[in-house]
């Protein structure tokens, strides 16, 4: 059992909580391993999807996760024309309760939707990335990595580089390591990266070799296109020879460090095909360990009430 | 809120006459005889009238706030002057300023007149504030000298602050021969850019765009800048920064024709207070961190701000019930002002009763050239009864307000409104 009813972020997690769920996540990784991948956790149980923005990788994650345990799933994309209008929000999420479902899953663009949909359902909520906010399952899937890999996550220097003052994935990130015991350095541009974030108990470095030097594992992030030319990044190839995980970088660097990434890569920018694909790279591991936890998730939110995992 | 019109002779027993000019504050009567006070301080009773017992009641001048948005004509599903009128009186108010963002905006005389007509049998006095450019667009200057003679009390794209310099300069200049204030909102819009709260650790932490300090007080140091070259008045709306305060100080200290307002909201929260994403505090400027907020008490401590302003900014639920930041900007302020600001400045900070009530009526008509002297045989009544020990939580049944749109729900305060005169009504508020 977790101390929430809701995951709508990692900031009040309590390091109990968060390391439930991925000793739990770890069980499930084993039943994904089985030729039959399935268990009976949450059979009856109706889990709905409602993504309010583009994504594939986590949607499919998530369903995936919800079918290994037997949950029925209805998955709904709302189209993003009315949804600038504020309408339909609320009127969506009431019809959707009133259907009887257990859990909604949500991916929306404004920072706070999940909590917002918290006022007006009873169901559990899951934040599958609210704007630039938080993607707490994310978080919960890069510590697993990061266990898996080490063993363990207190004291570990963890590195997060890129784009940080737009980035969900950042600030779950931050909250998780930060309440785990790891230390992180944040590495990006100064303007994105913003000056009070070090409240949140972490280090700020622009220079990526000594960050690169310094990290056990660098969590890459990845550059959006479209905060190019803005006055925030003056162009791809600066932001590669400045802040770029290239093969030049890696390979000068005597230690081997773990590479991850969120996804989706921008090859040649944020990261060089070569660094990506190398045997230092866990992304794949990340994607894998991403169904076990949100398996893990929907489990200790829905399901252990019904006893032990069958 | 029982609103009636005043008997013929209506008799005021043992009051405190709580006088802000000769700031005195001695038990006494005052007697109305057709809406105006025929008598004041200690007299033999008449017996042939009706009386209101005030005993443990302050009487002095009705409110006055400078800065509401009534959304007449265009948005009268969020409030009319009927309603903002009867929510100016639940919180003591009997004059009102109304901000010119309306559809359309109040931009012309015509527009002023229309104003001016409808409001006339309302039971508040209220007086429009022109737009300072046509439409509102901060491009060209409207008709200020023909709405200022329809009865145009001031100039100000509220809500739209006025970008480029050369139009703010031009406004102040041309504003010089009419002798009433330009009111601009302070605000960069490029600094501010998407922000939707205050930029700082909390905006960090929600992920939601912050609108920093510097893009409100870059601004009102322009705006204090073109003032002092253009010996214009200039009213600054809301402030909510300290280094604004701290740019005001600096200017007053050689200028007389600046003045400058805070809202309750901006004395009593902070940012910290907007973690669960609460739309009813999103406000236009952001609700500030707490050094801000303590900036604004001690502006007001130390007289750099002259007066408080609701901002009154009515919104319907669907504008408020969305998320963050598809949310309106606004608040409404009216009903809860005085136990706010009592609760702040006098109970909190240990501001005089009087002081405060200085700040709610002769400061906001001086800035705005009205008869300030109230307490006086012969003028029309305009007052206000409260009970300054009454404990009280203010919840919905407060607001009169054809909008809910309030952060202050549940809030216990200390100091009561009972009764509101004006115009020939009196309003029993309970």
């Amino acid at each position: 059992m977790l101390s929430h009813k809701h995951l709508l972020g990692i900031e009040d997690f309590p390091r109990e909580d968060i390391q439930n769920i991925i000793d739990t996540a770890f069980n499930f990784r084993e039943v994904l391993d089985r030729p039959i991948k399935k268990v009976p956790s949450l059979q009856g149980m109706t889990v709905v999807n409602l993504f309010f923005e583009n994504s594939t990788r986590t949607r499919i994650s998530f369903e995936l996760a919800q079918k290994r345990l037997s949950a029925d799933t209805v998955n709904f994309s709302a189209s993003t024309s009315s949804l600038k209008k504020g309408e339909g929000f609320k009127d969506t999420a009431q019809n959707i309760e009133a259907m009887k479902i257990d859990a909604v899953v949500m991916r929306h663009p404004a920072p706070g939707a999940p909590k917002h949909l918290t006022e007006f359902i009873d169901a559990i909520v899951i934040n599958a990335g609210d704007g630039t906010h938080e993607h707490p399952t994310q978080a919960i899937l890069d510590m697993m990595s990061l266990q898996e890999k080490f063993g363990g996550i207190k004291d570990l220097n963890v590195a997060i580089v890129g784009d940080i003052d737009h980035s969900r994935v950042a600030r779950s990130n931050i909250y998780g390591l930060v309440t785990m015991g790891a230390n992180v350095t944040l590495c990006g541009p100064p303007n994105l990266i913003p000056d009070t974030i070090i409240d949140l108990g972490v280090a700020v470095n622009y220079n990526i070799d000594e960050v690169i030097e310094w990290a056990d594992a660098i969590n890459v992030l990845r550059i959006q296109r479209e905060r190019m030319g803005i006055g925030l990044i003056p162009s791809e190839r600066e932001y590669r020879k400045l802040f770029g995980i290239t093969e030049e970088r890696i390979n000068r660097n005597k230690k081997e460090i773990v590479i991850m990434h969120p996804g989706p890569i921008n090859r040649g920018v944020e990261i060089d095909s070569g660094v990506a694909d190398s045997d230092q790279a866990i992304i794949l591991d990340q994607v894998l360990n991403g169904v076990a936890s949100r398996m893990s998730i929907l489990y200790l939110l829905l399901g252990s009430k019904d006893g032990d995992m069958k | 809120m029982k609103l009636k019109k005043l008997p013929k002779k209506l008799l005021f027993q043992n009051a405190e006459l709580l006088d802000p000019i000769k700031k005195t504050n001695k038990k006494g009567n005052i007697l109305l005889v057709n809406g105006k006070i025929a008598d004041i301080g200690i007299f033999e009773s008449p017996s042939d009238v009706k009386s209101i017992d005030c005993n443990g009641l302050t009487l002095t001048h009705g409110f006055c706030d400078l800065h509401v948005h009534f959304r007449e004509p265009g948005n009268e599903d969020k409030e009319t002057l009927e309603s903002g009128s009867r929510a100016a009186l639940a919180g003591g108010f009997t004059r009102v300023c109304t901000m010119p963002n309306t559809n359309p905006p109040i931009d012309s005389p015509e527009s002023v007149s229309y104003i001016i007509e409808k409001s006339k049998d309302c039971p508040i006095y209220i007086h429009p504030i022109g737009a300072v450019t046509k439409g509102q667009k901060g491009i060209e200057i409207s008709e200020m000298g023909l709405m200022n003679e329809m009865g145009a009390v001031a100039f100000s794209d509220d809500g739209l602050p006025i970008q480029n310099g050369l139009v703010m300069r031009k406004a102040l200049e041309y504003s010089t021969m009419l002798g009433v204030p330009i009111i601009n909102h302070a605000e960069d819009d490029c600094l501010r850019c998407e922000g939707v709260m205050n930029e700082g650790i909390i905006s960090t932490r929600l992920g939601l765009p912050g609108n920093p300090n510097i893009a409100e007080s870059t601004m009102v140091y322009r705006d204090l800048k073109l003032a002092e070259m253009t010996g214009a008045r200039l009213h600054v709306p809301h402030v909510s920064t300290a280094t604004s305060v701290d740019h005001i100080k600096h200017m007053k200290s050689n200028n007389n024709n600046i003045t400058a307002e805070v809202t309750p909201h901006h004395l009593f929260f902070n940012d910290e207070s907007l973690v669960n994403y609460d739309t009813n505090l999103k406000v236009a400027p952001p609700i500030r961190n707490d050094i801000s907020r303590k900036a604004m008490v001690k502006g007001i401590l130390e007289g750099v701000i002259d007066c408080i302003a609701t901002d009154h900014a009515p919104h319907t639920l669907h504008d408020k019930e969305t998320t963050f930041d598809l949310a309106a900007f606004g608040m409404i302020g009216l009903e809860s002002c005085f136990g706010i600001v009592k609760r702040v400045l006098v109970d909190n900070e240990g501001l005089s009763l009087i002081n405060l009530v200085e700040l709610l009526t002769t400061a906001p008509r001086k800035i705005m050239g009205f008869n300030c002297d109230l307490l006086k045989v012969g003028t029309e009544a305009e007052l206000v009864l409260f009970d300054s020990n009454e404990k009280w939580i203010f919840d919905n049944d407060n607001v009169f307000s054809k909008s809910i749109n309030s952060p202050f729900y549940g809030q216990k305060l200390t100091g009561k409104i009972k009764y509101t005169i004006s115009k020939g009504y009196i309003s029993e508020i309970s």
